[in-house]
C-alpha cells in the first residue's frame, strides 16, 4: 500500500480500485446507530489548512472521528503562520505533537510533496494550488460507480474553469486509469497550456458534448482566483459564460436519461448551474458530500490503519 | 516441501482431520444443538465470520430448515476493522458486513471455522455491540484447536483438535475451496 496520498496520478488501477471497494464497505456504517469504529484509535490526525474550506476539511474531520483517530483542525487563519511561520517549522511543530497522518490544503502547488519529504507521518493531499485534489476524484469515482454501476467505458464530460481547476486534473488521471474517457470542455481562455497531452478530449462545445455523456461533471467559475482584471481576459461576463457553458434545464434534457449531474461544490447558483438542474434528482450533488466521508475513511484507513 | 536449513526437525506430511462426510455430520449435529439450546432456534440469527464462517453459517441454516422447517436469518460480520492486530501488518483488505435489519434482542449465533486465540471472537462481540444489542451471543465453530489467549469459549465444537502451536488447522469448504476437507500441518517432529 502506499504510504501518501499526494495525487490521483500516482494511484494504479488497483490500488484505486481497493479504496472504491474499501469506501463502499466504510458507507454502510452510516446507516447505524453507532456511527463509529474503533480502527485509528490512539492515532493522530491533522488537518492542515492554508486555503477556506468548508466540506472537505469538515470531511476529513468526521472521517478520522469516526474512525476514532484524534483530530487536530489547524487553520492558517489565527494562527503562527500569519506571524510569519513557514510551512517546514509549521510541519515539524505538528510532528513534534505526535501527527500520524496530515492532511493539508495549500494554495502553491506542490506543497504537499515538499511536506512529505520534512515529516515522518503520512501526508493526504487535500488540494494543492492547481495541481490535484485526489480524495475528491476519488469520492466522483466512487459516486459514478455507485450511481451507473461501472466506471470503465463511461464517457465523461467535465465542463468549465479547467485551467484553475485541481478537481479536473485529479479527475483526468483517475477516470483514464479506471477506463473511462474524458473530455474537457471549456472556452479557450479557461484550458491550460499544454491540455493536448493529457489522456483525454477537449471540445469547445457544450452543446454537441451533451448527448454522448454519461456523466456531466460542472465545474466552479472560481470568482477569487479569476481577480478582479484578469477576469475579463478569460471570458466577457458571467452571463454569457452561463448562455455558453452553464447546465440549465434544456441542456439537462440534451443528456441521455441515465446520465447524471455533478459538481464538487460550492456551487454559483446561476452561473455555471441553474437551481432547477441542481436540486433535480440527476444530480449527485448532496450525495458526492456523503460518498466523502466514506472515500476520506477508506483513505485514511489503508494510509493508517496497518503497520506504520 | 522441505527446508534445508531445518536439518534437525522435518515437517510432517498434511494430515486429514475431517473428510466431506464428517463435514455434513458435523454440520447436521451443531443445526440440532443449536435447536436443541434455543428453543428451536427462536429469535435466533446466524452470523458468518469471513471467510468461511459465512458458507458454514448458510449450511447451519439450511440444515435447520431441512429438520424443523424454520427459517433462520444468515448474515455476515466483517470484524477486520476491530481487530487487535491490525498494526502488526499492512492495513488488510476490509471485507463486507451484511447483518439481518434488527438483532436487538434476537439471539446471535457468531459462526467461525476455527477457535484459537479467541481474538477473531473478541472483535466479533465489540462489531457486535456497534450494530446492536442481542439478547444473547453464542459461538458455534467447526473446530476448536485450544491455545486461547482471551477468556472466551465456544457453544457448539464441531471437533476439538488438540494441536501444538506449530501446527495450522486449514479448513477447506466447497464455497470457497472447491471441497471439503479439515487438514493439519505444520507440525514438526525431532
Amino acid at each position: 500500500m502506499i504510504r501518501h496520498l499526494l495525487a490521483a496520478g500516482d494511484l494504479d488501477a488497483s490500488t484505486a480500485t481497493r479504496m472504491l471497494d474499501t469506501a463502499g464497505e466504510m458507507a454502510s456504517l452510516a446507516d447505524r446507530e453507532v456511527k463509529k469504529l474503533p480502527t485509528l484509535r490512539g492515532r493522530t490526525v491533522v488537518n492542515l489548512f492554508y486555503e477556506d474550506s468548508t466540506r472537505t476539511r469538515t470531511s476529513f474531520e468526521v472521517a478520522a472521528k469516526r474512525l476514532s483517530a484524534d483530530v487536530i483542525n489547524f487553520s492558517a487563519k489565527g494562527s503562527s503562520v500569519s506571524k510569519g511561520e513557514s510551512l517546514k517549522d509549521t510541519a515539524l511543530t505538528l510532528q513534534a505533537m505526535g501527527a500520524d497522518a496530515v492532511v493539508i490544503r495549500h494554495s502553491a502547488s506542490g506543497a504537499p510533496y515538499r511536506l512529505a519529504q520534512w515529516i515522518r507521518g503520512c501526508v493526504v493531499n487535500a488540494g494543492d494550488g492547481t495541481h490535484e485534489h485526489p480524495t475528491q476524484a476519488l469520492l466522483d469515482a466512487y459516486t459514478m460507480r455507485s450511481r451507473l454501476g461501472r466506471l470503465a467505458g463511461l464517457n465523461v464530460a467535465i465542463v468549465g474553469d479547467v485551467l484553475h481547476s485541481r478537481v479536473a486534473r485529479s479527475n483526468v488521471a483517475l477516470l483514464h486509469t479506471l477506463g473511462a474517457k474524458v473530455t474537457l470542455v471549456a472556452p479557450p481562455t479557461l484550458l491550460p497550456v499544454g491540455v493536448g497531452a493529457w489522456p483525454c478530449a477537449t471540445s469547445y462545445d457544450l452543446d454537441a458534448t451533451l448527448p454522448d455523456s454519461d456523466v456531466v461533471m460542472m465545474l466552479r467559475v472560481q470568482r477569487e482566483r479569476l481577480t478582479a482584471g484578469w477576469r475579463d481576459s478569460f471570458f466577457p461576463s458571467e452571463r454569457e459564460y452561463s448562455r455558453r457553458y452553464g447546465l440549465d434545464a434544456a441542456r439537462l434534457r440534451r443528456m441521455p436519461d441515465h446520465a447524471i449531474v455533478m459538481h464538487p461544490g460550492p456551487m454559483n447558483r446561476g452561473v455555471e448551474i441553474t437551481a432547477e438542474v441542481a436540486d433535480s434528482p440527476r444530480s449527485t450533488i448532496v450525495e458526492q458530500v456523503a460518498n466523502g466521508v466514506s472515500v476520506r475513511m477508506a483513505v485514511l484507513y489503508l494510509l493508517l490503519g496497518g503497520s506504520s | 516441501m522441505s527446508y534445508p536449513e531445518m536439518t534437525d526437525a522435518t515437517t510432517v506430511a498434511p494430515k486429514q482431520v475431517l473428510n466431506p462426510a464428517d463435514i455434513a455430520r458435523t454440520v447436521d449435529r451443531i443445526a440440532h444443538q443449536i435447536l436443541e439450546k434455543t428453543e428451536g432456534a427462536r429469535d435466533a440469527v446466524l452470523l458468518g465470520i469471513p471467510t468461511r464462517g459465512v458458507p458454514l453459517a448458510n449450511r447451519l441454516a439450511a440444515r435447520i430448515a431441512a429438520f424443523e422447517g424454520i427459517s433462520v436469518p444468515v448474515g455476515v460480520l466483517d470484524v477486520t476493522l476491530y481487530r487487535d492486530d491490525l498494526r502488526m501488518r499492512a492495513a488488510r483488505a476490509v471485507g463486507h458486513t451484511d447483518v439481518p435489519a434488527d438483532i436487538d434482542g434476537a439471539r446471535v449465533i457468531l459462526v467461525d471455522d476455527v477457535l484459537f486465540s479467541g481474538r477473531t471472537v473478541r472483535a466479533a462481540l465489540d462489531a457486535l455491540s456497534d450494530i446492536g444489542r442481542p439478547r444473547a451471543v453464542q459461538l458455534a465453530v467447526l473446530v476448536d484447536r485450544g491455545h486461547r489467549e482471551l477468556p472466551i469459549r465456544a457453544d457448539y465444537v464441531g471437533k476439538n483438535l488438540p494441536t501444538s502451536l506449530t501446527e495450522s488447522v486449514r479448513v477447506f469448504l466447497r464455497e470457497t475451496d472447491d471441497e471439503d476437507r479439515v487438514v493439519l500441518t505444520g507440525g514438526t517432529v525431532a
